[in-house]
């Protein structure tokens, strides 16, 4: 990541108890224009520990003097959320990539719908303000368990009016969402796995293209067991510890390894096994892919064995 | 950099087209090794490239600005189909807007100026004169639309790629001197689509590695890469709607005329992130050599006369240079006497 933004922390709101907004803004020069849906990598550097997490831009895409970001602490993780809500500061400085997009509205559509998962509202986020201002057809569906994790229903209330429908601890019947509707509308989802597998399946019950299903997997990199990597190459160990991955760990003993989204989506990490067993959790790789067990995402995918020899 | 005079002859009529030796040494020799192969012969667009080469700037201008913007006004008056814009591409058009007289500002500052007040921007064009206020966003405040004004104002053509759906669609660009290729035709095509035709490619596996790669472009990551044909005559508009105009030429090649007729035509091709509407701004600036002047450069007479005799004959067929390949080898071989039998 040679192609770094430094950034300041300008201000940090507590939406509610799990999850806070981040507002940076630029420290040298001006922050570059982004594009609805991108997201940026932030780079924290903790105790001995680096962890670069990637996370939506919320603000407004016509507006690129500040970049927002939300963040919900997740309880599981030692990780960057833990990092992120505990250590940082306004004035505090930081470095996060320049922003990248692998979610794109389709400009082609003439009404779009959009079903976000708790956190996964984030990218809806700037969608919607990019939405409006193309005056485009469009609908927000949000889901969440409680208050909590749907901290953002007020902002959306007063932002969309009757466009956003809310769904507290029940889940919509996607099949009477997606029905009846015309042939250019789109869906997006970002959400939990289980949320995703669901709106694909339903639509495509309902004769959807695949075209117009679209979806991002925000989950963040889940811990594991630690193991070693072993880099066939130059004959070194790097110990990956249980909460640490793989990617992260292999950075961290000075490797440059191509990567974008850090949640296994993009297929930009992906990187060749020599032996060992993997244990995948990419979205990337196909099942005939899988199953070889010669390539490996390391952001989001471990080790089931205590040594995974890659050829690095 | 010096201006050549407008000249509306210089790809078309009386061919009076030239380069200067300054030219002919910035010129973007395409051929690293004896042996030519479709590759993926990208690199980073890192900038600022070498100082006064064709890859100092963002986007080169040089010489021929005049003539050429000259020629693209001809040819858009002749086929206005050559600029196209889909509706869902108005972003785009503003970015690309944006993005050109940023750089052209920025990098040649003797010919253009770019700033802003407020909501009104100002541009100036001192080579053609043009001197532009208006409000970013807002077509009104144009002579014509976003794309279009900037368009005309540019050395080179362009598309603008939309990415839906893990893959690119031609939607959009300005197209006045294709080498063999139809924007009209491409328009809408996925990324597949339009390389149908690129033989041994698809075999290869090329394609589906480069769409991941062009895909995954970031905003600030630009890359390039130098693509190259021949033709004859230094025409730059050889689109197939044209081909009644320029498809005889072929025939015409003779030992005599090779040095003066025959060109080689290179473009350099850009690949660059458009930050609002992540669309793709895919460059193509087209560079013209006549024999000639190539071989005023004896490593480039005698690697040229190397690529051109070793050259597979699908990809003679597809380049158009089955009537004429084997004159110009022979034509060349003069600079390459290591290929010759010994006497
Ligand atoms: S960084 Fe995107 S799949 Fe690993």
């Amino acid at each position: 990541m040679s192609d770094l933004i430094p950034v300041r922390v300008a201000e940090i709101e507590q939406i509610s108890s799990i999850i806070k907004q981040f507002t940076f803004v630029a420290d040298e020069k001006p922050l570059p224009p982004f594009s609805a849906g991108s997201h940026v990598v932030v780079q924290m550097e903790g105790e001995g520990k680096r962890f670069r997490n990637a996370y939506s831009l919320i603000s407004n895409p016509a507006d690129s003097s500040h970049y927002r970001i939300a963040v919900r602490l997740q309880e599981r993780s030692r990780g960057g959320s833990q990092f992120m809500h505990g250590e940082f500061r306004p004035g505090d400085r930081l470095f996060i990539s320049p922003p990248a997009n692998m979610f794109l509205p389709d400009w082609q559509a003439r009404h779009h719908i959009l079903i976000a998962g708790g956190i996964g509202i984030t990218p809806f986020l700037s969608y919607g303000y990019e939405l409006e201002q193309r005056q485009a057809s469009f609908e927000v569906h949000y889901v969440y368990r409680n208050a909590e994790t749907g901290a953002f229903r007020e902002a959306l209330t007063e932002r969309f009016g009757n466009r956003l429908y809310c769904y507290s601890g029940e889940r919509p019947d996607f099949y009477t969402l997606l029905g009846h509707q015309p042939l250019g509308t789109h869906v997006y989802v970002c959400g939990p796995e289980a949320m995703i597998q669901d709106v694909k399946a339903t639509a495509s019950a309902l004769g959807w293209s695949p075209q117009r299903v679209h979806y991002e997997a925000f989950t963040a990199p889940q811990p594991g067991k630690p193991f070693v990597a072993r880099l066939s190459r130059s004959q070194q160990d790097v110990a990956v510890a249980g909460d640490t991955p793989l990617l992260d760990a292999l950075e961290a003993h000075g490797l440059e390894i191509p990567n974008m989204c850090r949640g296994g989506v993009c297929g930009q990490c992906k990187t060749s096994v020599v032996d060992g067993d993997i244990e995948h959790r990419d979205a990337f790789l196909d099942d005939q892919e899988k199953a070889s067990q010669r390539c490996i995402m390391p952001c989001v995918s471990r080790s089931s064995s205590d040594y995974l020899v890659l050829d690095l | 950099m010096q201006l050549a005079p407008r000249d509306t002859q210089a790809f078309r009529g009386q061919f009076t087209y030239r380069n200067s030796p300054e030219a002919v040494s910035r010129f973007p020799f395409p051929f690293p090794e004896d042996d030519y192969m479709y590759s993926v012969n990208t690199e980073p667009h890192t900038l600022p490239g070498p100082k006064g080469s064709v890859y100092e700037h963002m986007l080169d201008i040089d010489e021929h600005y005049l003539c050429e913007t000259a020629e693209r006004a001809m040819v858009l008056e002749e086929d206005p189909a050559r600029c196209l814009a889909m509706p869902h591409m108005e972003q785009a058009c503003w970015d690309l807007l944006e993005f050109v007289m940023t750089h052209y500002a920025q990098d040649y500052p003797e010919h253009f100026s770019f700033t802003r007040q407020g909501d009104q921007y100002e541009w100036i064009n001192r080579p053609l004169g043009i001197h532009q206020t208006f409000v970013m966003g807002d077509a009104s405040t144009l002579p014509m639309p976003p794309m279009e004004f900037i368009g005309r104002q540019m050395q080179g053509d362009f598309a603008l790629l939309d990415q839906r759906d893990a893959d690119l669609f031609m939607d959009a660009g300005v197209i006045t001197s294709p080498a063999d290729w139809s924007l009209a035709f491409d328009a809408g095509m996925s990324f597949k689509q339009w390389h149908g035709p690129v033989p041994l490619a698809h075999e290869m596996g090329i394609f589906d590695r480069v769409l991941k790669y062009l895909c995954a472009i970031k905003v600030g990551s630009p890359i390039r890469r130098l693509n190259w044909t021949m033709t004859i005559h230094p025409r730059m508009d050889s689109s197939p709607e044209t081909y009644h105009q320029w498809g005889a030429d072929r025939t015409t090649i003779t030992p005599e005329n090779v040095g003066r007729d025959v060109f080689l035509r290179v473009e350099l091709q850009t690949l660059v992130r458009m930050p609002r509407s992540h669309a793709l701004f895919f460059g193509i600036r087209t560079y013209l050599i006549s024999m000639d002047d190539l071989t005023t450069n004896k490593a480039w007479a005698k690697r040229l006369h190397r690529v051109l005799a070793n050259l597979p004959e699908a990809l003679v067929d597809y380049k158009g240079m089955t009537r004429y390949r084997d004159t110009v080898v022979e034509w060349l071989s003069e600079y390459d006497h290591e290929l010759q039998p010994q006497t």
